[in-house]
Protein backbone atom coordinates (compact mmCIF):
# COMPACT_ATOMS: atom_id res chain seq x y z
CA UNK A 1 0.00 0.00 0.00
CA UNK A 2 1.47 3.13 -1.13
CA UNK A 3 1.43 6.37 1.06
CA UNK A 4 0.13 10.33 0.67
CA UNK A 5 3.04 13.14 0.11
CA UNK A 6 2.23 14.32 3.81
CA UNK A 7 2.47 10.81 5.03
CA UNK A 8 6.02 10.29 3.26
CA UNK A 9 7.22 13.65 4.89
CA UNK A 10 6.07 13.28 8.41
CA UNK A 11 7.35 9.42 8.23
CA UNK A 12 10.98 10.78 7.40
CA UNK A 13 10.83 12.87 10.05
CA UNK A 14 9.56 10.67 12.59
CA UNK A 15 12.50 7.95 11.26
CA UNK A 16 10.01 5.67 10.55
CA UNK A 17 9.57 3.69 7.33
CA UNK A 18 5.79 3.86 7.38
CA UNK A 19 2.95 5.89 9.36
CA UNK A 20 -1.10 5.62 8.74
CA UNK A 21 -3.35 8.82 9.13
CA UNK A 22 -4.44 9.00 12.36
CA UNK A 23 -1.59 7.79 14.07
CA UNK A 24 0.42 10.43 16.35
CA UNK A 25 4.64 11.00 15.50
CA UNK A 26 7.43 12.79 17.07
CA UNK A 27 8.66 14.94 14.22
CA UNK A 28 11.71 16.57 14.03
CA UNK A 29 11.35 19.83 12.50
CA UNK A 30 13.79 21.07 9.78
CA UNK A 31 12.23 25.09 10.11
CA UNK A 32 10.48 27.02 13.16
CA UNK A 33 9.13 31.10 12.44
CA UNK A 34 7.97 32.90 14.16
CA UNK A 35 6.78 36.38 13.65
CA UNK A 36 6.41 40.15 15.70
CA UNK A 37 3.27 39.50 16.67
CA UNK A 38 3.01 35.91 18.15
CA UNK A 39 6.38 35.97 18.74
CA UNK A 40 7.15 37.24 21.91
CA UNK A 41 4.30 34.66 23.40
CA UNK A 42 6.18 31.75 21.90
CA UNK A 43 9.43 33.24 23.71
CA UNK A 44 7.25 33.66 27.15
CA UNK A 45 6.33 30.38 26.66
CA UNK A 46 9.37 29.06 25.71
CA UNK A 47 11.09 30.89 28.88
CA UNK A 48 8.77 29.16 31.16
CA UNK A 49 10.22 25.74 30.25
CA UNK A 50 13.33 26.87 32.01
CA UNK A 51 15.60 25.60 29.27
CA UNK A 52 18.39 27.99 28.43
CA UNK A 53 19.23 27.62 24.71
CA UNK A 54 17.17 26.59 21.59
CA UNK A 55 17.63 23.46 20.38
CA UNK A 56 19.45 24.48 16.74
CA UNK A 57 19.45 28.41 15.96
CA UNK A 58 20.14 27.84 12.33
CA UNK A 59 16.91 26.44 12.37
CA UNK A 60 14.33 28.85 13.59
CA UNK A 61 13.56 32.12 11.31
CA UNK A 62 11.92 35.12 12.68
CA UNK A 63 10.37 38.10 10.83
CA UNK A 64 8.92 41.11 11.20
CA UNK A 65 6.10 41.66 9.23
CA UNK A 66 2.58 42.55 11.12
CA UNK A 67 3.02 45.75 12.37
CA UNK A 68 5.86 47.03 10.38
CA UNK A 69 7.58 49.89 11.03
CA UNK A 70 5.97 49.64 14.55
CA UNK A 71 2.66 51.38 15.06
CA UNK A 72 2.40 51.88 19.18
CA UNK A 73 4.20 51.55 22.07
CA UNK A 74 2.75 47.75 22.58
CA UNK A 75 4.38 47.08 19.01
CA UNK A 76 8.06 48.13 19.66
CA UNK A 77 7.51 46.71 22.67
CA UNK A 78 6.60 43.28 20.83
CA UNK A 79 9.85 44.18 18.32
CA UNK A 80 11.95 44.76 21.31
CA UNK A 81 11.65 41.46 23.09
CA UNK A 82 11.95 39.56 19.87
CA UNK A 83 15.15 41.40 18.86
CA UNK A 84 16.00 40.63 22.50
CA UNK A 85 15.85 36.71 21.82
CA UNK A 86 17.70 36.79 18.67
CA UNK A 87 20.51 38.50 19.98
CA UNK A 88 20.50 36.03 23.02
CA UNK A 89 20.14 32.89 21.25
CA UNK A 90 22.21 33.59 18.32
CA UNK A 91 19.59 33.57 15.33
CA UNK A 92 20.79 34.39 12.13
CA UNK A 93 17.87 33.92 10.13
CA UNK A 94 16.68 37.45 11.29
CA UNK A 95 14.45 39.65 9.28
CA UNK A 96 14.09 43.05 10.81
CA UNK A 97 11.41 45.52 9.61
CA UNK A 98 13.22 45.73 6.04
CA UNK A 99 11.88 42.45 4.61
CA UNK A 100 8.47 41.33 4.06
CA UNK A 101 6.00 39.41 4.88
CA UNK A 102 6.94 36.01 6.29
CA UNK A 103 5.26 33.71 4.06
CA UNK A 104 7.02 35.48 1.03
CA UNK A 105 10.40 35.87 3.13
CA UNK A 106 11.15 32.36 4.13
CA UNK A 107 10.48 30.64 0.41
CA UNK A 108 12.42 33.63 -1.23
CA UNK A 109 15.34 33.44 1.11
CA UNK A 110 16.11 29.66 0.69
CA UNK A 111 14.73 28.26 4.03
CA UNK A 112 11.51 26.34 2.09
CA UNK A 113 13.50 23.14 0.63
CA UNK A 114 10.66 19.59 -0.60
CA UNK A 115 10.03 16.79 1.54
CA UNK A 116 10.93 19.16 4.89
CA UNK A 117 8.64 20.12 7.71
CA UNK A 118 7.99 23.32 8.62
CA UNK A 119 6.29 24.95 11.45
CA UNK A 120 5.15 28.90 11.89
CA UNK A 121 3.34 30.65 14.27
CA UNK A 122 0.67 31.90 12.14
CA UNK A 123 -2.31 30.10 10.52
CA UNK A 124 -0.82 30.66 6.58
CA UNK A 125 2.59 28.92 7.16
CA UNK A 126 0.43 26.26 5.10
CA UNK A 127 1.75 28.34 1.57
CA UNK A 128 5.24 26.69 1.93
CA UNK A 129 3.37 23.16 0.94
CA UNK A 130 3.66 25.04 -2.54
CA UNK A 131 7.22 23.65 -2.94
CA UNK A 132 6.89 20.15 -1.57
CA UNK A 133 7.40 20.97 1.97
CA UNK A 134 5.15 19.76 4.60
CA UNK A 135 4.28 22.98 6.27
CA UNK A 136 1.85 24.50 9.02
CA UNK A 137 0.98 26.89 11.51
CA UNK A 138 1.06 26.27 15.20
CA UNK A 139 0.27 28.27 18.46
CA UNK A 140 3.11 29.71 20.44
CA UNK A 141 3.40 26.99 23.47
CA UNK A 142 3.41 24.14 20.47
CA UNK A 143 6.23 26.80 19.68
CA UNK A 144 8.11 26.53 22.95
CA UNK A 145 8.53 22.92 23.00
CA UNK A 146 9.83 23.27 19.07
CA UNK A 147 12.32 25.72 20.55
CA UNK A 148 13.16 23.68 23.17
CA UNK A 149 13.16 20.39 21.55
CA UNK A 150 13.18 20.70 18.06
CA UNK A 151 10.13 18.37 17.84
CA UNK A 152 6.83 18.19 17.84
CA UNK A 153 4.05 15.95 17.83
CA UNK A 154 1.90 15.30 14.66
CA UNK A 155 -1.48 13.01 13.96
CA UNK A 156 -0.86 12.15 10.61
CA UNK A 157 -3.75 13.46 8.31
CA UNK A 158 -5.48 12.01 5.68
CA UNK A 159 -5.11 13.71 2.05
CA UNK A 160 -7.61 15.14 0.07
CA UNK A 161 -6.17 15.62 -3.43
CA UNK A 162 -8.08 18.37 -5.81
CA UNK A 163 -7.42 17.18 -9.34
CA UNK A 164 -7.66 19.92 -11.24
CA UNK A 165 -8.47 19.87 -15.07
CA UNK A 166 -8.83 22.73 -17.52
CA UNK A 167 -7.50 25.39 -18.82
CA UNK A 168 -8.22 29.14 -16.89
CA UNK A 169 -10.01 32.04 -19.02
CA UNK A 170 -7.43 35.40 -19.65
CA UNK A 171 -8.01 37.25 -16.15
CA UNK A 172 -9.29 34.31 -14.61
CA UNK A 173 -6.63 33.20 -12.06
CA UNK A 174 -5.10 30.75 -9.32
CA UNK A 175 -7.17 32.74 -6.33
CA UNK A 176 -10.62 32.25 -8.71
CA UNK A 177 -9.91 28.44 -8.45
CA UNK A 178 -8.89 27.67 -4.68
CA UNK A 179 -11.64 30.27 -4.01
CA UNK A 180 -14.20 27.97 -5.86
CA UNK A 181 -12.81 25.50 -4.03
CA UNK A 182 -13.47 26.71 -0.59
CA UNK A 183 -17.17 27.77 -1.58
CA UNK A 184 -17.70 24.47 -2.88
CA UNK A 185 -16.15 22.57 0.01
CA UNK A 186 -16.84 24.94 2.63
CA UNK A 187 -14.90 26.34 5.39
CA UNK A 188 -14.72 23.19 7.52
CA UNK A 189 -14.45 20.90 4.45
CA UNK A 190 -10.89 19.76 4.70
CA UNK A 191 -10.39 20.08 8.51
CA UNK A 192 -7.43 18.51 10.52
CA UNK A 193 -6.33 16.84 6.20
CA UNK A 194 -3.67 17.70 3.84
CA UNK A 195 -5.28 19.47 0.85
CA UNK A 196 -2.54 18.46 -2.17
CA UNK A 197 -3.48 20.37 -5.46
CA UNK A 198 -2.89 18.75 -8.62
CA UNK A 199 -3.79 18.18 -12.29
CA UNK A 200 -2.92 19.64 -15.49
CA UNK A 201 -3.86 22.72 -14.12
CA UNK A 202 -2.00 22.74 -11.39
CA UNK A 203 0.84 22.06 -13.08
CA UNK A 204 0.32 24.94 -15.69
CA UNK A 205 0.72 27.18 -12.55
CA UNK A 206 3.18 29.23 -11.40
CA UNK A 207 4.91 28.75 -8.03
CA UNK A 208 3.15 32.29 -7.04
CA UNK A 209 0.25 30.25 -8.24
CA UNK A 210 0.56 27.38 -6.63
CA UNK A 211 1.18 29.44 -3.18
CA UNK A 212 -1.94 31.14 -3.74
CA UNK A 213 -3.44 27.42 -3.55
CA UNK A 214 -1.78 26.66 -0.50
CA UNK A 215 -2.32 29.96 1.20
CA UNK A 216 -6.05 29.26 1.34
CA UNK A 217 -5.84 25.71 2.30
CA UNK A 218 -6.29 26.56 6.14
CA UNK A 219 -9.51 28.75 4.93
CA UNK A 220 -11.22 25.28 4.92
CA UNK A 221 -9.97 23.63 7.71
CA UNK A 222 -6.95 22.02 5.96
CA UNK A 223 -3.73 21.14 7.95
CA UNK A 224 -1.38 22.37 4.95
CA UNK A 225 -1.52 22.40 1.62
CA UNK A 226 0.75 20.87 -0.90
CA UNK A 227 1.89 20.48 -4.56
CA UNK A 228 4.02 17.66 -5.84
CA UNK A 229 7.60 19.33 -6.77
CA UNK A 230 8.47 19.58 -10.30
CA UNK A 231 10.85 21.10 -13.07
CA UNK A 232 9.19 24.31 -12.10
CA UNK A 233 10.28 23.68 -8.43
CA UNK A 234 13.81 22.66 -9.28
CA UNK A 235 14.24 26.41 -10.95
CA UNK A 236 12.62 28.29 -8.11
CA UNK A 237 15.16 26.57 -5.80
CA UNK A 238 18.16 26.92 -7.98
CA UNK A 239 20.25 30.73 -6.67
CA UNK A 240 18.10 30.90 -3.63
CA UNK A 241 19.17 27.25 -1.71
CA UNK A 242 22.38 25.20 -2.10
CA UNK A 243 21.32 22.42 0.33
CA UNK A 244 20.20 19.35 -0.70
CA UNK A 245 16.44 18.18 -0.61
CA UNK A 246 14.24 15.30 -1.17
CA UNK A 247 11.37 15.14 -3.34
CA UNK A 248 8.42 12.97 -2.12
CA UNK A 249 5.09 12.16 -4.29
CA UNK A 250 1.57 10.71 -3.51
CA UNK A 251 1.10 7.24 -4.54
CA UNK A 252 -1.51 6.67 -6.63
CA UNK A 253 -3.40 3.76 -4.01
CA UNK A 254 -2.47 5.64 -0.86
CA UNK A 255 -5.09 4.18 1.45
CA UNK A 256 -5.73 7.67 2.77
CA UNK A 257 -6.58 9.60 -0.03
CA UNK A 258 -9.89 10.74 -1.41
CA UNK A 259 -9.79 12.30 -4.85
CA UNK A 260 -11.81 15.40 -5.74
CA UNK A 261 -12.33 16.88 -9.64
CA UNK A 262 -12.45 20.05 -10.31
CA UNK A 263 -12.53 21.88 -13.75
CA UNK A 264 -11.35 25.41 -14.34
CA UNK A 265 -12.32 25.79 -18.14
CA UNK A 266 -15.47 27.71 -17.49
CA UNK A 267 -14.55 29.27 -14.47
CA UNK A 268 -15.80 33.11 -13.59
CA UNK A 269 -13.95 35.43 -11.52
CA UNK A 270 -14.98 34.28 -7.84
CA UNK A 271 -15.59 36.60 -4.54
CA UNK A 272 -15.70 35.62 -1.41
CA UNK A 273 -18.49 37.68 0.47
CA UNK A 274 -18.86 38.88 4.08
CA UNK A 275 -18.49 37.45 6.40
CA UNK A 276 -17.15 34.15 6.00
CA UNK A 277 -14.39 33.02 3.40
CA UNK A 278 -16.63 30.26 1.94
CA UNK A 279 -19.80 32.50 1.03
CA UNK A 280 -18.21 32.54 -2.45
CA UNK A 281 -20.23 34.11 -5.54
CA UNK A 282 -19.26 34.17 -8.95
CA UNK A 283 -18.33 38.10 -9.52
CA UNK A 284 -21.45 38.67 -12.25
CA UNK A 285 -23.69 38.58 -9.21
CA UNK A 286 -21.91 41.20 -6.55
CA UNK A 287 -20.88 43.39 -9.55
CA UNK A 288 -21.65 46.85 -9.03
CA UNK A 289 -21.20 46.81 -4.90
CA UNK A 290 -20.35 49.76 -3.69
CA UNK A 291 -15.95 50.00 -2.39
CA UNK A 292 -14.83 52.11 -0.22
CA UNK A 293 -10.98 50.68 -0.08
CA UNK A 294 -9.11 48.46 -2.07
CA UNK A 295 -6.26 46.46 -0.66
CA UNK A 296 -3.46 44.95 -2.76
CA UNK A 297 -1.10 43.21 -1.27
CA UNK A 298 -0.53 40.34 1.68
CA UNK A 299 0.78 36.92 1.79
CA UNK A 300 -1.92 35.72 -0.85
CA UNK A 301 -1.94 38.13 -3.46
CA UNK A 302 1.11 40.74 -3.00
CA UNK A 303 3.68 38.87 -5.77
CA UNK A 304 5.26 40.21 -8.81
CA UNK A 305 2.64 38.23 -10.56
CA UNK A 306 -0.30 40.21 -9.27
CA UNK A 307 1.11 43.47 -9.24
CA UNK A 308 1.56 43.04 -13.14
CA UNK A 309 -1.35 42.08 -13.55
CA UNK A 310 -2.97 45.53 -11.78
CA UNK A 311 -0.54 47.51 -13.15
CA UNK A 312 -1.67 46.50 -16.36
CA UNK A 313 -5.55 47.12 -16.05
CA UNK A 314 -4.49 50.40 -13.97
CA UNK A 315 -2.09 52.05 -16.37
CA UNK A 316 -3.36 55.23 -17.58
CA UNK A 317 -6.53 54.99 -15.14
CA UNK A 318 -7.22 56.47 -11.72
CA UNK A 319 -8.27 55.16 -8.59
CA UNK A 320 -12.10 56.54 -8.45
CA UNK A 321 -13.19 59.61 -6.68
CA UNK A 322 -13.91 58.81 -2.86
CA UNK A 323 -11.83 55.12 -2.90
CA UNK A 324 -8.73 54.47 -1.14
CA UNK A 325 -6.85 52.29 -2.72
CA UNK A 326 -3.39 50.80 -0.59
CA UNK A 327 -0.56 48.43 -2.74
CA UNK A 328 1.42 46.69 -0.02
CA UNK A 329 4.10 44.50 -2.01
CA UNK A 330 4.49 41.23 -0.30
CA UNK A 331 8.38 41.75 0.31
CA UNK A 332 11.38 44.08 -0.22
CA UNK A 333 12.14 41.61 -3.55
CA UNK A 334 8.59 42.11 -4.73
CA UNK A 335 8.79 45.79 -4.29
CA UNK A 336 12.17 46.50 -6.28
CA UNK A 337 11.22 44.46 -8.83
CA UNK A 338 7.77 46.59 -9.23
CA UNK A 339 9.73 49.70 -8.78
CA UNK A 340 12.62 48.68 -11.68
CA UNK A 341 9.29 47.79 -13.71
CA UNK A 342 7.75 50.68 -13.28
CA UNK A 343 4.42 48.94 -11.61
CA UNK A 344 5.01 51.25 -8.60
CA UNK A 345 4.48 54.34 -10.57
CA UNK A 346 1.30 53.46 -12.36
CA UNK A 347 -0.27 52.88 -8.93
CA UNK A 348 0.65 55.99 -7.74
CA UNK A 349 0.06 58.08 -10.75
CA UNK A 350 -3.37 56.24 -10.66
CA UNK A 351 -3.70 57.58 -7.10
CA UNK A 352 -3.04 54.94 -4.96
CA UNK A 353 -0.58 54.51 -1.77
CA UNK A 354 2.01 52.37 -1.84
CA UNK A 355 3.29 50.75 1.53
CA UNK A 356 6.44 49.21 2.78
CA UNK A 357 6.09 45.33 2.63
CA UNK A 358 3.97 44.41 5.65
CA UNK A 359 1.14 42.84 6.55
CA UNK A 360 -0.90 46.01 5.98
CA UNK A 361 -4.64 46.17 7.05
CA UNK A 362 -5.20 42.39 6.48
CA UNK A 363 -5.27 41.60 9.88
CA UNK A 364 -6.55 44.91 11.09
CA UNK A 365 -4.27 45.73 13.17
CA UNK A 366 -1.74 48.09 11.52
CA UNK A 367 -2.24 50.91 8.68
CA UNK A 368 -5.15 51.26 6.70
CA UNK A 369 -8.12 50.34 8.89
CA UNK A 370 -12.25 50.39 7.76
CA UNK A 371 -14.33 52.12 9.56
CA UNK A 372 -18.13 51.13 10.61
CA UNK A 373 -20.01 50.71 7.12
CA UNK A 374 -17.59 50.80 4.89
CA UNK A 375 -16.36 48.07 2.48
CA UNK A 376 -12.57 46.67 1.38
CA UNK A 377 -12.44 45.02 -1.40
CA UNK A 378 -8.72 42.68 -0.65
CA UNK A 379 -6.68 40.72 -2.22
CA UNK A 380 -5.73 38.73 1.17
CA UNK A 381 -7.10 35.63 2.59
CA UNK A 382 -9.76 36.48 5.40
CA UNK A 383 -12.64 38.31 5.73
CA UNK A 384 -14.04 37.65 8.88
CA UNK A 385 -16.21 40.17 10.58
CA UNK A 386 -13.69 42.79 11.96
CA UNK A 387 -10.96 41.29 10.43
CA UNK A 388 -9.81 44.98 8.92
CA UNK A 389 -11.26 47.56 11.28
CA UNK A 390 -14.40 47.86 12.34
CA UNK A 391 -16.89 44.61 13.16
CA UNK A 392 -19.51 46.53 11.31
CA UNK A 393 -17.49 46.64 8.38
CA UNK A 394 -17.53 44.37 5.29
CA UNK A 395 -14.55 42.81 3.85
CA UNK A 396 -15.00 41.31 -0.01
CA UNK A 397 -12.00 38.59 -1.45
CA UNK A 398 -10.97 38.22 -4.75
CA UNK A 399 -8.08 38.25 -7.37
CA UNK A 400 -5.28 41.17 -7.91
CA UNK A 401 -7.44 41.55 -11.25
CA UNK A 402 -11.19 42.02 -9.99
CA UNK A 403 -9.65 44.91 -7.08
CA UNK A 404 -7.54 46.86 -9.87
CA UNK A 405 -10.47 46.64 -12.10
CA UNK A 406 -12.55 47.44 -9.07
CA UNK A 407 -10.41 50.46 -8.08
CA UNK A 408 -11.11 52.32 -11.46
CA UNK A 409 -14.77 52.23 -10.99
CA UNK A 410 -14.85 52.59 -7.04
CA UNK A 411 -17.53 49.25 -7.76
CA UNK A 412 -16.93 45.87 -7.63
CA UNK A 413 -15.99 45.40 -11.39
CA UNK A 414 -15.46 41.98 -13.30
CA UNK A 415 -12.02 42.64 -14.85
CA UNK A 416 -12.87 41.05 -18.47
CA UNK B 1 -17.84 20.41 36.02
CA UNK B 2 -21.28 22.53 36.12
CA UNK B 3 -21.66 25.79 34.51
CA UNK B 4 -24.04 28.35 32.86
CA UNK B 5 -24.08 28.29 29.06
CA UNK B 6 -23.21 31.05 27.08
CA UNK B 7 -24.36 30.42 23.35
CA UNK B 8 -22.46 30.95 20.15
CA UNK B 9 -23.40 30.06 16.55
CA UNK B 10 -21.29 28.01 13.85
CA UNK B 11 -17.22 29.14 12.70
CA UNK B 12 -16.86 31.46 15.50
CA UNK B 13 -13.52 32.48 13.81
CA UNK B 14 -10.17 34.30 16.14
CA UNK B 15 -11.08 37.33 14.90
CA UNK B 16 -14.20 37.24 17.00
CA UNK B 17 -12.74 35.62 19.79
CA UNK B 18 -9.78 38.31 19.71
CA UNK B 19 -9.91 40.93 17.16
CA UNK B 20 -6.36 41.64 15.65
CA UNK B 21 -5.95 44.71 17.01
CA UNK B 22 -5.22 43.27 20.28
CA UNK B 23 -2.80 40.69 19.63
CA UNK B 24 -0.29 43.02 20.96
CA UNK B 25 -1.43 42.46 24.50
CA UNK B 26 -0.05 39.34 26.00
CA UNK B 27 -1.52 39.40 30.04
CA UNK B 28 -4.33 37.10 30.19
CA UNK B 29 -6.48 39.55 31.93
CA UNK B 30 -6.29 41.88 29.24
CA UNK B 31 -6.95 39.72 26.84
CA UNK B 32 -10.18 38.37 28.67
CA UNK B 33 -11.29 42.33 28.85
CA UNK B 34 -11.63 41.94 25.18
CA UNK B 35 -12.92 38.56 24.61
CA UNK B 36 -15.62 37.76 21.89
CA UNK B 37 -15.67 41.28 21.01
CA UNK B 38 -16.17 40.86 17.64
CA UNK B 39 -19.61 39.61 18.30
CA UNK B 40 -20.92 40.19 21.77
CA UNK B 41 -18.84 43.50 23.00
CA UNK B 42 -20.43 43.08 26.13
CA UNK B 43 -19.73 39.66 26.47
CA UNK B 44 -16.69 39.65 28.98
CA UNK B 45 -18.63 41.79 31.62
CA UNK B 46 -21.61 39.19 31.62
CA UNK B 47 -19.68 36.50 31.37
CA UNK B 48 -18.81 34.85 35.56
CA UNK B 49 -16.39 31.79 36.57
CA UNK B 50 -17.00 28.70 35.47
CA UNK B 51 -19.21 29.66 32.95
CA UNK B 52 -19.22 27.54 29.69
CA UNK B 53 -19.29 28.61 25.94
CA UNK B 54 -21.56 26.07 24.01
CA UNK B 55 -21.26 26.49 20.13
CA UNK B 56 -21.88 25.16 16.65
CA UNK B 57 -19.14 23.53 14.41
CA UNK B 58 -15.82 24.47 13.43
CA UNK B 59 -15.13 26.53 16.28
CA UNK B 60 -11.94 28.79 16.51
CA UNK B 61 -11.14 28.72 12.91
CA UNK B 62 -8.43 30.88 11.28
CA UNK B 63 -5.83 32.44 12.81
CA UNK B 64 -3.20 30.58 14.77
CA UNK B 65 -3.29 33.24 17.17
CA UNK B 66 -2.83 31.66 21.14
CA UNK B 67 -4.13 35.12 22.51
CA UNK B 68 -7.53 33.24 21.75
CA UNK B 69 -7.77 30.27 23.84
CA UNK B 70 -5.93 32.48 26.26
CA UNK B 71 -8.72 35.60 26.37
CA UNK B 72 -11.39 32.60 26.93
CA UNK B 73 -8.75 31.06 29.86
CA UNK B 74 -8.84 34.24 31.23
CA UNK B 75 -11.96 35.04 31.40
CA UNK B 76 -12.68 32.54 33.71
CA UNK B 77 -14.89 30.27 30.81
CA UNK B 78 -14.77 26.24 32.33
CA UNK B 79 -15.05 24.95 29.43
CA UNK B 80 -15.60 25.32 25.60
CA UNK B 81 -18.27 22.71 24.51
CA UNK B 82 -18.74 22.79 20.63
CA UNK B 83 -19.59 20.62 17.61
CA UNK B 84 -16.53 20.47 16.47
CA UNK B 85 -13.09 22.75 16.37
CA UNK B 86 -10.50 24.28 14.21
CA UNK B 87 -7.44 22.61 14.34
CA UNK B 88 -5.28 25.10 15.48
CA UNK B 89 -7.49 26.36 18.35
CA UNK B 90 -7.71 22.72 19.39
CA UNK B 91 -4.10 22.24 20.25
CA UNK B 92 -3.68 25.54 21.47
CA UNK B 93 -6.31 25.04 23.67
CA UNK B 94 -5.20 21.83 25.09
CA UNK B 95 -1.59 23.21 25.53
CA UNK B 96 -2.65 26.10 27.91
CA UNK B 97 -5.41 23.88 29.89
CA UNK B 98 -8.21 24.92 28.78
CA UNK B 99 -11.19 21.94 28.44
CA UNK B 100 -12.33 21.47 25.17
CA UNK B 101 -15.55 18.95 24.94
CA UNK B 102 -16.77 17.84 21.86
CA UNK B 103 -20.57 16.70 21.61
CA UNK B 104 -22.64 15.95 18.72
CA UNK B 105 -26.30 18.17 18.37
CA UNK B 106 -25.18 20.02 21.66
CA UNK B 107 -25.61 23.82 20.25
CA UNK B 108 -29.37 22.66 18.82
CA UNK B 109 -30.39 21.09 21.80
CA UNK B 110 -29.13 23.89 24.98
CA UNK B 111 -30.32 27.04 25.67
CA UNK B 112 -28.32 29.76 26.56
CA UNK B 113 -28.67 30.27 30.60
CA UNK B 114 -29.60 26.62 30.96
CA UNK B 115 -27.26 25.17 33.48
CA UNK B 116 -24.68 22.09 32.11
CA UNK B 117 -23.10 19.48 34.16
CA UNK B 118 -19.72 17.94 32.44
CA UNK B 119 -18.76 14.15 33.49
CA UNK B 120 -15.48 13.99 31.38
CA UNK B 121 -14.67 10.43 32.70
CA UNK B 122 -18.07 8.81 32.26
CA UNK B 123 -17.92 10.60 28.97
CA UNK B 124 -21.85 12.43 29.20
CA UNK B 125 -23.38 15.95 29.29
CA UNK B 126 -26.28 16.73 30.65
CA UNK B 127 -28.48 19.61 30.55
CA UNK B 128 -29.83 20.19 34.07
CA UNK B 129 -32.87 22.47 33.00
CA UNK B 130 -33.88 20.03 30.32
CA UNK B 131 -32.28 16.85 31.61
CA UNK B 132 -31.24 15.92 27.94
CA UNK B 133 -27.91 13.79 27.81
CA UNK B 134 -25.46 14.14 24.97
CA UNK B 135 -22.30 12.45 24.44
CA UNK B 136 -18.99 13.86 24.45
CA UNK B 137 -16.13 12.56 22.19
CA UNK B 138 -13.30 10.89 24.12
CA UNK B 139 -9.68 13.49 23.92
CA UNK B 140 -6.81 11.09 22.23
CA UNK B 141 -5.12 9.85 25.02
CA UNK B 142 -2.06 11.86 24.73
CA UNK B 143 -3.97 14.99 24.33
CA UNK B 144 -5.41 13.50 27.54
CA UNK B 145 -1.86 13.28 29.45
CA UNK B 146 -1.11 16.66 28.42
CA UNK B 147 -4.33 18.39 29.79
CA UNK B 148 -4.12 15.88 33.05
CA UNK B 149 -0.42 17.17 33.20
CA UNK B 150 -1.95 20.94 33.45
CA UNK B 151 -1.02 21.66 30.05
CA UNK B 152 2.15 21.57 27.24
CA UNK B 153 4.84 23.57 29.83
CA UNK B 154 4.58 21.26 32.70
CA UNK B 155 4.28 18.28 30.44
CA UNK B 156 7.67 19.13 29.05
CA UNK B 157 8.96 20.03 32.13
CA UNK B 158 8.25 16.71 33.23
CA UNK B 159 8.99 14.93 30.28
CA UNK B 160 11.63 16.76 28.23
CA UNK B 161 14.61 14.48 28.37
CA UNK B 162 12.75 11.58 26.57
CA UNK B 163 11.68 13.75 24.17
CA UNK B 164 14.83 15.23 23.33
CA UNK B 165 15.81 11.52 23.48
S1 LIG C 1 -0.58 39.08 5.10
FE1 LIG C 1 -2.39 38.70 6.34
S2 LIG C 1 -2.71 36.51 6.31
FE2 LIG C 1 -0.63 36.89 5.56
S3 LIG C 1 0.66 36.68 7.36
FE3 LIG C 1 0.12 38.84 7.19
S4 LIG C 1 -1.73 39.09 8.45
FE4 LIG C 1 -1.45 36.91 8.09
Amino acid sequence: MGMTMAEKILAKASDKSVVEAGEIVMANIDIAMTHDLTGPLSVESFEKIGVEDVWDPEKIVVVFDHQVPADSLDAVGNHMIMRKFVEEQKINNFYDVREGVCHQVLPEKGHVLPGEVIVGTDSHTCTHGALGAFSTGIGSTDMAMVFATGKLWFKIPETIKFDITGQLKDNVFAKDVVLNIIGKIGADGATYKACEFGGEATRAMSISDRMVMCNMAIEMGGKTGLVEPDQKTINYLKGRTTKNYEIMKTDGDAKSLETVHIDVDDLEPQIACPHNVDNVKPVSEVEGTHIDQIFLGSCTNGRISDLRTAAKIMKGKEVAMGVRMLVIPASREVYTKALDEGLLRTFVDAGALVCNPCCGPCLGGHVGLIGPGEVSLSTSNRNFKGRQGSPEAEVYLSSAAVAAASAVTGKITDPR
Amino acid sequence: MKGKVWKFGDDVDTDIIIPGRYLVLRDEKELAACVMEGCDPDFSEKVSEGDIIVAGKNFGCGSSREHAPIAIKGAGVAAVVAESFARIFYRNSINIGLPLIEAKNVSKNVSEGDIIEIDVDKGILKDLDTSEEFEIKPLPEFMLGIMNEGGLINYLKNHIGEIKG
